[in-house]
């Protein structure tokens, strides 16, 4: 047929008939959406981090963020969030997906409760934690009241650095890790039924199956949660600011900083270019690492 | 047509007092058309304001102060200062405008080009019965002949107490008339006789910490803020900074308004904003007293923070403009501004009508401050455009490398000092106040 058609039509028609037509067409809207709306502003957002001096282009916005007093200490607590809150969530999400896919009975509610922190903005979780977390919050008041403890603990205070990290870990993985659940959930429910009843067949173990096969079959929604998360991690903010504030720097703080207290879109865009460059280096790492073998994705 | 329009403003100045003065609805008369027609424009526009642009404040100036305004529909919008100047230049460059009329700083009305705005001249020679200070209208022209804002509100920053504290006191010390080093040793007794630090400075993200270092503490200890950066006595400052943090609530990073961790307790001598106070005050005003800032050996240094109204040249109702930034500066709405949003009038003359006892205690203080034997005014940077937020990340990073991280006090001085200079190269601004006068850009020392 399109032979046919490419034969007797003009171009526009020829198209329309032709087999490509409707792939194309289907995926239209998304390259329009995401060239005029990320591929043109991330163009954009890394040229202009070359042109801190007018007129030249150079490396004068990374200088400047590199030699930032802050530059370092964001650095490192981008990362140290990252290599800690990440793979708490994932196991997190994971042993709640296998809860509710389980099946016991009340299971629904769980997931309502799990996936409540989805419905709440970032800052709203950072105000919610640090009510909590506060000399007179919630938690110190209980420990107080339960006589465990007799002056506030600064949970929130640079002095205990460590502490203050853990409240932000905490709060970050109450926050975000109904998202990695509901991806996990989804993947879960992908997996054939005949694989565990041939498994139930052979007797294998609740342990041996959620090994040999739940894990190896979540391979592609692991990865998607990863990256994900990896990306939120990468931009871990509102959170941070309610519970730390300058306290504990983080590279979207910077980049937030620099524009809009600074009015400095230069080095904000160098910042926003690190941290491009960041999340792009570990996606790629986790796209080799877990790679999808394309039978799979068949499934 | 200006000149058709006075006795509609004054007639709308007049409805106002005697609605205020009465206690019942204000009904404004509107600037009503003239003989000739003349009239203020009815279409709607939008006042963008970095000033009371938390929800509380916002919705304190529509329902009280907004309201009484019936020439034109206006619609409030507080912004940060970032997407407040992208706004006014998108809309400039747009050559159409929803803005009406622009509420900010002395300072964000610097950062911006002053081409955008109209001329105010006419409209200030017109308000000149009002009494406003010279200096402020002077401040009001940023360096040029034209009347870039008029005045509109001021605050300043004082030390808000819990009468609690006041037992700590160093022996022989009034409140009213402290020096920093007294401040030192105040926030010690309180840690050492309660086991708690319960001094605060707003050190957090949106803190004004910076103004606090560069209205007070820099003069106070050197007489100027840029030309004496890195002096012997800026180093005698630091030091007593990091002294004084010794006893300052760790807590004090995070807190951006003092009057939260004064309400709850966790703070009872918090240095900040009277706007960032007055809640506390409100809450429980029996609790807390109003003292003057801290003084230094160079003396009691205080910055006035003004806040002026300005007209964008996109403006969609320039006749409604006028005629509202007329309305905002009666001594009726003055007042209004004073009780519901707590910023201070601009007019020389006492306004005083219906204000509460909390700020009653508050004004009190700020009166005291500047009537203090030693005090001086130092004033917000002036001609940083733009830059006016590097400027400020230098004495904060400053006060993050000495005071928090512990860093040589020399070193640092010497290289943000560096820093500074760049910065005031960059702008060209010539010193303020304290800084003696410069011909060319401001010079470190």
């Amino acid at each position: 047929m399109a032979v046919r058609a490419g034969r007797a039509l003009p171009f526009p028609a020829r198209f329309v008939r032709s087999e490509n037509a409707l792939p194309l067409g289907l995926l239209a809207p998304t390259i329009i959406f995401l060239t005029l709306l990320i591929l043109i502003p991330v163009a954009q957002a890394i040229l202009l981090s070359f042109q801190a001096v007018p007129g030249t282009l150079g490396f004068e916005a990374y200088r400047r963020m590199v030699t930032d007093v802050a530059f370092a200490d964001s650095l490192r607590n981008t990362l140290l969030l990252l290599i800690l809150v990440v793979p708490v969530q994932l196991v997190l999400a994971l042993a709640m997906a296998l809860l509710i896919h389980s099946r016991f009975p009340g299971h629904g509610v769980f997931l309502y409760i799990f996936a409540l922190p989805l419905a709440i903005s970032d800052l709203a979780a950072g105000i919610v934690w640090l009510a909590i977390f506060a000399d007179t919050g919630y938690l110190n008041s209980a420990l107080n009241g339960l006589g465990l403890t007799t002056d506030p603990i600064n949970f929130l205070s640079y002095e205990n650095l460590h502490l203050l990290l853990g409240t932000v870990i905490v709060a970050e993985s109450w926050r975000a890790t109904a998202i990695v659940l509901v991806i996990l959930l989804a993947g879960l429910q992908l997996i054939p039924r005949e694989y565990f009843e041939a498994a139930d067949l052979f007797g294998a173990s609740r342990l041996k199956r959620t090994l040999l096969i739940v894990l190896p079959m979540l391979r592609p929604s692991l990865q998607s949660a990863l990256i994900i998360r990896t990306i939120f991690a990468f931009q871990t903010f509102a959170v941070v600011l309610a519970l730390a504030g300058r306290q504990l720097p983080v590279l979207s703080y910077e980049a937030y900083d620099w524009y809009y207290n600074n009015r400095n879109e230069f080095i904000a865009a160098a910042f926003a270019a690190l941290i491009l460059v960041m999340t792009m280096t570990v996606v790629f790492f986790y796209l080799r690492l877990l790679r999808v073998k394309d039978a799979e994705l068949q499934r | 047509m200006r000149h058709l329009r006075m006795p509609a403003a004054f007639a709308l100045a007049l409805g106002l007092i005697a609605g205020a003065c009465g206690g019942g609805p204000t009904t404004t008369p509107t600037a009503s058309p003239g003989a000739t027609g003349a009239a203020v424009s009815s279409d709607p526009f939008v006042m963008l304001s970095t000033q009371l642009n938390t929800v509380t404040e916002s919705e304190a100036l529509r329902s009280q102060i907004l309201s009484g305004f019936t020439a034109a529909k206006v619609e409030f919008r507080g912004e940060t200062a970032g997407p407040f100047a992208d706004r006014i230049v998108a809309e400039s460059k747009a050559g159409k405008g929803t803005v009406g009329v622009i509420g900010g700083l002395h300072g964000d009305f610097g950062a911006l080009d002053l081409n955008l705005f109209e001329d105010l001249t006419p409209l200030a020679t017109k308000l000149k019965d009002r009494g406003f200070p010279a200096e402020f209208m002077e401040l009001g022209k940023l360096g040029t002949t034209r009347q870039i804002y008029i005045p509109w509100m001021q605050a300043t920053y004082i030390l808000g107490v819990n009468k609690q504290a006041l037992q700590y006191l160093p022996s022989g010390v009034s409140v009213d008339n402290i020096t920093y080093q007294q401040l030192t040793q105040w926030c010690k007794n309180i840690s050492d006789q309660t086991g708690r630090k319960r001094c605060g400075l707003p050190a957090g993200p949106m803190s004004l910490l910076h103004r606090l270092i560069q209205g007070y503490m820099y003069p106070a200890y050197t007489g100027g803020l840029v030309t004496t950066y890195k002096s012997s006595d800026a180093a005698a400052l630091w030091q007593e900074m990091k002294n004084l943090w010794q006893y300052t609530n760790p807590q004090s990073l995070q807190i951006d308004f003092m009057q939260e961790s004064m309400l709850s307790g966790e703070v009872w001598v918090g240095f900040d904003h009277v706007a960032r106070l007055v809640k506390a005050f409100e809450g429980k005003p029996n609790d807390f007293v109003a003292a003057p800032a801290p003084k230094g050996p160079k003396g009691l240094y205080y910055m006035s923070v003004l806040a002026g109204l300005g007209i964008p040249k996109s403006t969609p109702n320039k006749s409604g403009a006028e005629a509202f930034i007329d309305y905002m500066t009666t001594t009726a709405v003055q007042a209004k501004t004073l009780t519901t949003v707590a910023f201070f009038p601009v007019l020389t003359q006492e306004v005083s009508a219906g204000v509460p006892p909390h700020l009653k205690a508050i004004s009190d203080g700020v009166q005291k401050q500047a009537k203090h034997a030693d005090a001086k005014v130092a004033l917000l940077p002036i001609g940083l455009g733009a830059k006016g937020g590097e400027f400020n990340k230098v004495q904060l990073d400053t006060f993050q490398r000495i005071v928090i991280k512990n860093e040589d006090i020399t070193k640092v001085l010497s290289e943000q000092a560096t820093i500074l200079q760049a910065v005031m190269n960059d702008t060209k601004a010539p010193c303020w106040r304290p800084d003696p006068p410069s011909t060319g850009p401001c010079q470190v020392k």
